[in-house]
């Protein structure tokens, strides 16, 4: 067993050893363009483009003619949404989103409202779901767009993405998903779940970075979004510039070895985040954040009230994951995404996400299970609060200074 | 983040880590900060009758150079007089746990946590109050 742990498989994954074997021609013997179509060493790169847009297609159950490459994710959301938004600009300007969307989706969504868009924030329910009547309540003749995540990135709780879809089509409006955190750990199906633009990334998904994709749907309706970049008209003029092959043929080989084990896997990742939560929350005020039955397998986000979370995880130092607290970012608010839970900031303050993947073992989750416990229980003994808690005293009813 | 050295030490090493009696005469509390904001520290100080700190504990929620700055606050405060307590500036606990400037918040709350304990100190003990001019960094 390799120390530090890497735990945080939901901020990025170890590339598959088969990803970079897949990869390593593509750099200099087969470097050519694939967009050169008047050589040899264009027709061997496109060959591999070719191949690459048929294994990511057949993981989310998609034609190969409906994904476009992308430099990851964040291009993906921001040219479905934008591209969405100018595109249909005649037929309405509301957009529907939710406030615990990733980053990318919200300033996307920030920048069509300085466009002169209109755009919905839901809240979530107590357990991150979206509330399907108040979705239903949002919709306005004017909403050509509806983008809410598929797998939450902090929490991994799911939404019903089917029944999203559904009334999103019941009122005319495109529905678009960011999968990123989904799309090869559960089973996604583009047709089977109503999805018209989708997002994904490959270095989620054990794949490289700087390579992602966007689905556009092609058929029943033939879906189409305005290119954000200017250039030579690459992906059906969706989104110029040259094709990073090696990266888009990373994804594809990502995508083919998610689509082979993702089945078995998710068996095997959720007996052990099963296993390291019911160990974890045997501790005294420790809290599951979000939905439990719909839930990403390898997710695990717990607070555990009265300790910090940074401090937490400078305790928990031999194990790699990730907190909601305000002092890990440049911000110095709390998660977002749990404040939108209802979550009160203390609690958001004292959140860790554990992120297991493919490389998590066993032994792993037990050194990590075992770390946890005795760094939650040595900051407790720091801790005024637990003392406080311990001696009954009610928190609430301290008047705080803050600052 | 990377933290120094001296931080790792005293978050590893905390000295100084518990309560006093706070309904002691001679000891004084304070406890600043708040759980909304991710730190709260409470810093205790046990005064003898010539006025010098024989005694410092503390115990913080918080971030590691939170815990830190109040470890290294009780360590600074035993043997001092209250005087030469009171002239503690955050600076010199920046300084000497070489704390980047997001983190320079940690060393302020531990300078309140230290004014907190002596007025509560003097208050206690009939005196009034020192208000605090200064302007933090």
């Amino acid at each position: 067993m390799n120390i530090p742990i890497y735990l945080d498989n939901n901020a990025t994954t170890p590339m598959d050893p088969r990803v970079l074997e897949a990869m390593l021609p593509y750099f200099n013997e087969k470097f050519g363009n694939a967009a050169s179509r008047n050589h040899p060493f264009g027709w061997v790169a496109e060959e591999g483009v070719d191949y690459a847009r048929e294994q990511v297609a057949k993981l989310i159950g998609a034609s190969d003619k409906e994904i476009i490459f992308t430099s990851g994710a964040t291009e993906s959301d921001n040219l479905a949404i934008k591209g969405v938004f100018e595109m249909y600009k005649d037929k309405g300007n509301h957009i529907i989103t939710t406030v615990t969307e990733h980053k990318a989706v919200l300033d996307a969504c920030k920048h069509v409202e300085k466009l002169g868009g209109k755009v919905t924030y839901l809240p979530v329910k107590e357990d991150g779901l979206v509330d399907l009547a108040v979705l239903e309540q949002a919709m306005t003749t004017d909403t050509i767009l509806v983008s809410i995540m598929y797998g939450n990135n902090e929490i991994g709780v799911i939404q019903p993405i089917r029944e999203i879809s559904a009334i999103a089509h019941k009122y005319g409006a495109l529905f678009m998903t960011d999968a990123v955190q989904a799309v090869g750990k559960i089973p996604v199906d583009v047709n089977a779940d109503g999805i018209d633009l989708l997002a994904l990334s490959a270095h989620k998904i054990y794949g490289p970075k700087g390579v992602g994709a966007l689905y556009v749907r092609r058929k029943g309706p033939r879906v189409k979004v305005t290119a954000q970049m200017d250039g030579g008209g690459h992906e059906r003029g969706m989104r110029s510039g040259t094709l990073n092959v090696p990266g888009i043929v990373g994804l594809g080989k990502a995508c083919e070895l998610c689509g082979l084990e993702m089945e078995s896997e998710a068996k095997r990742l959720s007996v052990l985040r099963d296993k390291l939560q019911a160990e974890l929350t045997v501790l005294e005020e420790s809290y599951v954040n979000g939905n439990v039955e719909h839930r990403l397998p390898h997710v695990a986000n717990i607070s555990f009230k009265y300790v910090e979370g940074e401090g937490l995880m400078m305790a928990m130092k031999d194990l790699a994951v990730s907190s909601g607290s305000a002092c890990t970012s440049a911000s110095l608010e709390p998660s977002y995404v749990l404040k939108s839970l209802g979550l009160s900031d203390d609690l958001a303050h004292s959140s860790i996400r554990f992120g297991l993947g493919r490389f998590t073992t066993e032994e792993e989750v037990d050194y990590a299970i075992k770390v946890t416990k005795e760094s939650v229980t040595h900051l407790r003994e720091l801790s005024p609060l637990w003392e406080m808690f311990k001696e009954g005293i009610d928190l609430n009813s301290i008047e705080w200074a803050e600052h | 983040m990377a933290y120094s050295d001296k931080v790792i030490d005293h978050y590893t090493n905390p000295r100084n880590v518990g309560t006093l009696d706070k309904s002691s005469h001679k000891v004084g509390t304070g406890l600043v900060g708040a759980p909304e904001c991710g730190d709260v520290m409470r810093l205790q100080i046990q005064v003898d009758d010539n006025n010098v700190i024989t005694d410092a504990k503390f115990k913080t929620f918080g971030c590691g150079s939170a815990i830190a700055s109040s470890s290294l606050a009780t360590e600074w405060l035993k043997g001092k007089s209250i005087d030469d307590a009171m002239k503690i500036d955050n600076m010199d606990i920046v300084e000497e746990l070489a704390l980047p400037p997001v983190k320079i918040h940690c060393s302020v709350l531990a300078e309140d946590a230290i004014k907190a304990a002596i007025n509560d100190f003097r208050v206690k003990n009939g005196l009034a109050p020192i208000e605090s001019e200064k302007v933090h960094h």
